[in-house]
């Protein structure tokens, strides 16, 4: 009864294979692609990267919302929330397209109809064997944690729709261009010198931008009320703590995932990122030991948080010492920058661009000094006597292109979002409480009021 | 010596807070208590009306001597109104005589030690 002649099974193979055929619309594209072969290592570690970088964001909320005021806990962590939201839907619309797609507008950004709605790629295999889906969905997480960042520099005083606007204007004018410039494969800064300028997981698009929109929206908006003769503390050190070490967790899909393989550049960007952080981590605590006597939480967490900025855009070309001195740099410059904040006193609340603009700086820049020899013989051969001189000049023109660019255009957006939805919260509102006054729910049970 | 002790909105903690600074008055202890009066206030939750049971409210008490009782409850009549003119829920001021007070500090008595 079971076997069958093979006549029979041959019928049935073919009858299959008809079915198939008719299901899918067509043969090709259906295991292999049009243009490219899957790598099934290197699609399982993008996908896993691409949820780690999700996971930074929830991260960022517990940060922030941990070192905010009772009132305002649910506010900023919904800063961080609402980006997931919108910048995922501008993103798959137009964010991708305008970061990845070729030159237009005399290379202002990109553009490809094929990227509108993702509608074009849908069996797209890259050359690096991933599935271009994986790809657009990885950056599209940097897309979201980079607004998100800036919050802290405005926290406890925007209005949640102005703030809505202006993350989505952000993304879309000072975003989506900047990511373009620097790593579309047409974009200027990435073409500059011998081998572009490097800016491995974001150090200039990412948090150099971030922080200096940071700086521009705290001096437009002005201080918190009080500020600084109330002391301000933080309502809950123990959720941002947490918040710091999914920071960290999160990192190693930011940085290790941005190898866009699974393979020797992925583990040396991961190494790099782990040094990075102890270092910056280690130092923070015993510079605050040795200023102000004491080891804090909150300055351990911000010396993570100022290396891992700091090794972003050097993770690919940096060795382990070189890491570790960028998070010892890192550490040690932005402490003192906040020092200074103290000093001259505008309101960046959290410290957006204390951390993420000065340690984004610091990288970028001093990167150069520990680049691998591997690295500066590639770009030796492309341009003959290519040195690390020549490549701190290009390193430095490109930060000083994203400071600009960032810091023109937040202003102005800022101006104009200000004009039609008033961004700063009313004196009304903000003594209440972002939670009561924007969301109308409170974060915890009986707290102390602080 | 009394002892003021105000039941106020949570929202309007630190407007009150300011308008005692103003008048001088700085030596406070605020606490987070929950409880009704004749506020009953309905409140959107997840798409449903809902009227809370017990309401979340700021406690602040404040010792003074007599000559302070006026300029400390006017502060806070002055600042804990809703939109300046009061509606129900805006809370109440309580005043008890206080029989002493003691600063552990030095243990000075009386009026000077408040």
């Amino acid at each position: 009864m079971n076997q069958e002649n093979p006549l029979e099974m041959g019928k049935n193979i073919k009858r299959i294979s008809l079915v198939l055929l008719i299901l899918f619309g067509c043969g090709t594209g259906l295991f292999a692609a049009e243009n490219g072969h899957i790598d099934t290592g290197a699609t399982a570690w993008m996908l896993t990267s691409t949820a780690l970088v999700l996971l930074m964001v929830p991260g960022l909320a517990m940060f922030y919302g941990g070192l905010v005021r009772t009132k305002n806990v649910l506010g900023t962590i919904m800063h961080s929330f609402v980006a997931m939201g919108i910048i995922s839907v501008l993103w798959v619309i137009l964010g991708y397209s305008m970061c990845f797609g070729n030159n237009v507008l005399g290379g202002w950004f990109g553009w490809n109809k094929d990227y509108f709605f993702l509608k074009g790629i849908d069996k797209n295999i890259m050359d690096a064997g991933i599935p271009e889906y994986v790809f657009s969905m990885f950056q599209g997480k940097f897309a979201i944690i980079t607004p998100a960042l800036i919050a802290g520099a405005f926290a406890e005083r925007v209005s949640f729709k102005a703030y809505c606007f202006f993350i989505a204007i952000w993304s879309i004018l000072v975003y989506n261009p900047l990511c373009h410039w620097v790593w579309a494969s047409d974009g200027f800064i990435y073409k500059l010198g011998a081998k572009g300028a490097i800016d491995f997981a974001g150090g200039t698009v990412v948090h150099i931008s971030a922080g200096v929109s940071g700086l521009v929206a705290a001096l437009y908006l002005g201080s918190r009320r009080g500020y600084p003769y109330q002391v301000i503390r933080p309502n809950n050190m123990v959720i941002t703590m947490l918040g710091a070490g999914l920071l960290w967790v999160g990192w190693f899909g930011f940085n290790a995932g941005s190898s866009i393989s699974s393979g020797l550049s992925t583990a040396q960007a991961l190494v790099a990122t782990q040094v990075a952080a102890a270092a910056g981590a280690m130092t923070w605590i015993i510079i605050e030991g040795l200023h102000q006597g004491k080891a804090t939480a909150l300055g351990f967490a911000s010396g993570i948080l100022a290396g891992l900025v700091a090794v972003t855009p050097a993770a690919g070309v940096v060795q382990p010492y070189g890491a570790m001195i960028l998070g010892v740099l890192a550490s040690t410059i932005c402490y003192f920058a906040i020092m200074l904040k103290n000093k001259v006193g505008y309101d960046d609340s959290l410290d957006a661009f204390g951390i993420h603009g000065i340690g984004g700086i610091t990288g970028a820049i001093m990167l150069t000094f520990f680049i691998r020899s591997s690295w500066m013989d590639e770009a030796a051969a492309l341009t003959p006597g290519w040195t690390m001189w020549n490549q701190l000049l290009i390193q430095i023109f490109a930060v000083g292109i994203a400071i600009a660019y960032a810091a023109l255009m937040t202003w102005g957006i800022i101006v104009v979002v200000d004009k039609i939805f008033k961004f700063k919260s009313s004196d009304t509102d903000e003594m209440a409480g972002l939670d009561r006054s924007y969301h109308g729910e409170r974060a915890y049970g009986m707290l102390n009021p602080n | 010596m009394k002892m003021i002790t105000a039941i106020i909105r949570e929202a309007h903690l630190d407007q009150v807070r300011e308008a005692l600074i103003e008048a001088d008055i700085k030596r406070i202890t605020v606490s987070r208590v929950s409880g009704h009066g004749q506020q009953r206030i309905e409140e959107m939750y997840r798409g449903q009306v809902i009227i809370p049971d017990l309401i979340p409210k700021i406690r602040i008490e404040i010792a003074v001597n007599d000559a302070f009782v006026d300029i400390t409850v006017d502060a806070i009549l002055k600042s804990a109104r809703t939109n300046g003119s009061g509606s129900v829920g805006d809370g109440k001021i309580f005043i008890t005589p206080l029989e002493e007070c003691i600063r552990i500090r030095t243990g000075e008595k009386g009026g000077t030690a408040i």
